[in-house]
């Protein structure tokens, strides 16, 4: 038994901070929130309103442009065919405007901040250990404190998507700007590239497979987050799971988890194949 | 004035580098300071001056701080104390935004592993510094192509670095460099990647182009056949420090120690020193086809001369031998022109080993010349020997 007298605790302390942090800056959230909203809203209602051949059109030509293959284009637009085939073209359309928020969102917070880190070693020994915290704590750890600061809905779904899934995309950055060849960075100094030009004109070019992978391993890492952030009120393929999986309809919850895992293959391929032809360029 | 000028130099490796500074000046050894204070000596006190227009080779081992002090001319490196200046300008006094600016306008640089840029093409790699610059698109891709050309490249400017050999790599890296008409040149090992032909053939190349543009460029090595066939000025580093600074053939002829012994040793010298090293120090009497006969028998007698070289201008036509006077004097001619004796003669560039073998098969006197044919005296048959084999004479 550990004695009593060694134990404390940080619980009541947190709960405090959090009530305080609610109280006190309920309405900055607030704001953030309604903002975000605003935006999430209009592009699911835009995805929601086109016409379905448009969309399948148009990932169709982002599949072409990205991989330049012909059957993986026809399967990824197949598949997502098939998702508006068994009725879950809305759920999809849901599913993917919160995705696509949430990406984007990890992107642009995660690359600027893998940046940073590549340029301070300091920075990095800081940052690195809390990706590993946010990566291996439970989500539902917090998603509690995210839906007492911005209600339910799909904000925290996104906030809790976000946390989750911005690792990859620091740590890549951060890898790929290491990686970048000393020599090759020098010559750019030699020229008298100022600090702006060595990142934009070399650095970032040259560390781009390496940010396109951690893009993608973003996108899968958000995709597993999609039944999670259900349970917290965003709509979608994972309240289907979540509503199969409650009311025992397996069949229900198989054909949505079907869906989520074709998003992934469509988000997997397109991301994967703009990564490996930067790569192609410079090899 | 010099172009370049750095005064003493000194360069620690280490996270208190200024610390060091004090127990190195005051003559603490590279060791020493690696073993009590953790710190890895670069360079000790080196100063060096470079003129305009010269190719200054600065030469060592691995290890022996020439690439740390190339870095030193565009503050790649900092120092951790001395004085750079070029153009009288002193360097180390630039503030950031400065510094960029000179290192865009008025030196550029080539690498040994080339450092190209593998995400762009090879007009875009060309223009890389010009567009640092912040030139236009047109303009900076009408001076790029106009170098790409220089250096031999047209037709390659769409193809990536991957795609092109070492040598035509290194071209890009040249022609990069040169795009942006800086007055100064660092090359790093610039060829040393290379295999030996292509060497050869950069070197060349670089030396013609030296020829048109005149700029002043610091060339670092390894090889000393490469330093002395380059290089105007040579200094030579051994663990950072500055050994022997002079011109090439002074560093041939007296090596200042055994460390610049050894490096010698393998040298060719028949390759590198020329005729131009072995001119007797007999003060040669020379005649015009124009003298009198009568002139120039006296002249040769009153020398001890057997033979005398005579010029028309400034070119040798021919020699004179005492007995050839003697019978225009009696024909009574009014000049000697007509009583000349042909002379073998080599250009002052041609290397020892050639002279050599034109000296074995002819017994008569030779002639040195210069780049327009003039005469710049004779060929001393004992210097020859002595270059070429300092061995064997110190043996003898």
């Amino acid at each position: 038994m550990f004695p009593e007298s060694f134990t404390f605790s940080i619980a009541d302390w947190v709960n405090d901070w959090v009530d305080k942090l609610v109280t006190n800056y309920g309405d900055v959230f607030r704001h953030i929130s309604d903002t975000l909203l605003w935006a999430i809203v209009k592009l699911e209602g835009l995805l929601r309103v086109a016409p379905w051949w448009l969309l399948l059109a148009i990932v169709g030509l982002i599949a072409w442009h990205a991989t330049r293959k012909i059957i993986t284009t026809v399967v990824i637009v197949g598949l997502l065919f098939l998702v508006g085939a068994v009725g879950l073209w809305d759920k999809l359309m849901q599913t993917l405007a919160l995705m696509l928020v949430a990406t984007l969102i990890s992107v642009i917070i995660g690359i600027p901040l893998g940046i940073l880190s590549a340029r301070s070693n300091r920075l990095r020994s800081v940052l690195m250990p809390l990706l590993d915290i946010m990566q291996t704590m439970p989500s539902f750890v917090y998603l509690i404190p995210v839906v007492m600061l911005f209600g339910l809905g799909k904000i925290p779904a996104i906030i809790a998507t976000v946390i989750y899934a911005v690792p990859p995309v620091i740590r890549l950055t951060e890898l790929g700007i290491r990686l970048v060849d000393e020599d090759v960075l020098e010559a750019s100094r030699a020229f008298g590239a100022n600090p702006r030009q060595q990142l934009f004109g070399v650095q970032l070019p040259l560390a781009l497979p390496n940010i396109m992978a951690g893009i993608n391993q973003t996108t899968m890492m958000a995709l597993s987050m999609v039944v999670v952030a259900s349970m917290i009120g965003a709509r979608g393929l994972g309240q289907e799971v979540l509503l199969g999986i409650n009311r025992l309809e397996v069949g229900r919850g198989l054909l949505a988890g079907l869906a989520i895992v074709a998003l992934a293959i469509m988000f997997d391929r397109i991301t994967q194949a703009y990564g490996q032809r930067q790569q192609g360029v410079q090899q | 004035m010099s172009k370049i000028e750095i005064r003493g130099i000194y360069k620690i490796f280490g996270r208190h580098e200024k610390a060091c500074l004090e127990a190195v000046q005051g003559g603490m050894s590279k060791d020493e300071l690696l073993g009590k204070n953790g710190h890895t000596l670069g360079l000790r006190d080196i100063s060096l001056s470079i003129e305009a227009g010269s190719i200054y080779v600065i030469m060592g081992l691995s290890g022996s701080g020439k690439s740390t002090l190339i870095r030193h001319f565009n503050r790649l490196i900092e120092p951790t104390a001395g004085q750079i200046l070029v153009d009288g300008q002193d360097v180390m006094a630039l503030g950031p935004r400065e510094l960029e600016q000179f290192r865009q306008r008025t030196m550029s640089m080539v690498f040994q592993r080339f450092g190209l840029f593998p995400h762009r093409n090879v007009l875009d790699n060309a223009a890389y510094g010009l567009q640092v610059q912040g030139m236009p698109k047109a303009e900076r891709e009408a001076k790029a192509r106009h170098w790409l050309e220089q250096v031999g490249l047209t037709g390659f400017e769409k193809q990536y670095p991957r795609q092109l050999s070492g040598g035509m790599q290194q071209r890009v890296g040249l022609a990069r460099a040169l795009a942006t008409d800086a007055d100064i040149l660092l090359m790093d090992e610039a060829f040393s990647a290379l295999d030996p032909l292509i060497r050869r053939e950069m070197q060349d190349q670089l030396l013609a182009l030296q020829a048109k543009l005149n700029k002043t460029i610091v060339f670092i090595t390894h090889d000393l056949d490469e330093a002395l066939r380059l290089g105007n000025r040579i200094a030579i580093l051994k663990d950072g420090e500055l050994v022997q600074e002079g011109a090439p053939e002074d560093i041939l002829l007296n090596p200042a120690n055994d460390y610049v012994q050894a490096f010698l040793q393998d040298v060719n010298r028949g390759k590198v020193l020329t005729a131009s090293h072995a001119l007797s120090e007999r003060k040669a009497l020379t005649l015009t086809t124009r003298t009198a006969p009568a002139r120039a028998l006296e002249r040769l007698q009153e020398r001890a001369f057997d033979y005398a070289p005579v010029l028309d201008g400034r070119n040798l036509r021919g020699v004179l031998t005492q007995s050839a006077a003697q019978r225009a004097l009696a024909a009574g001619g009014r000049d000697i022109s007509a009583y000349l004796d042909d002379v073998a003669s080599v250009p002052a560039s041609t290397g020892l080993d050639e002279v050599l073998g034109q000296l074995l098969r002819e017994p008569q006197p030779v002639a040195v010349t210069g780049d327009d044919g003039e005469f710049v005296g004779w060929l001393s048959r004992k210097k020859v020997v002595q270059l070429v084999s300092p061995a064997l004479d110190s043996a003898a």
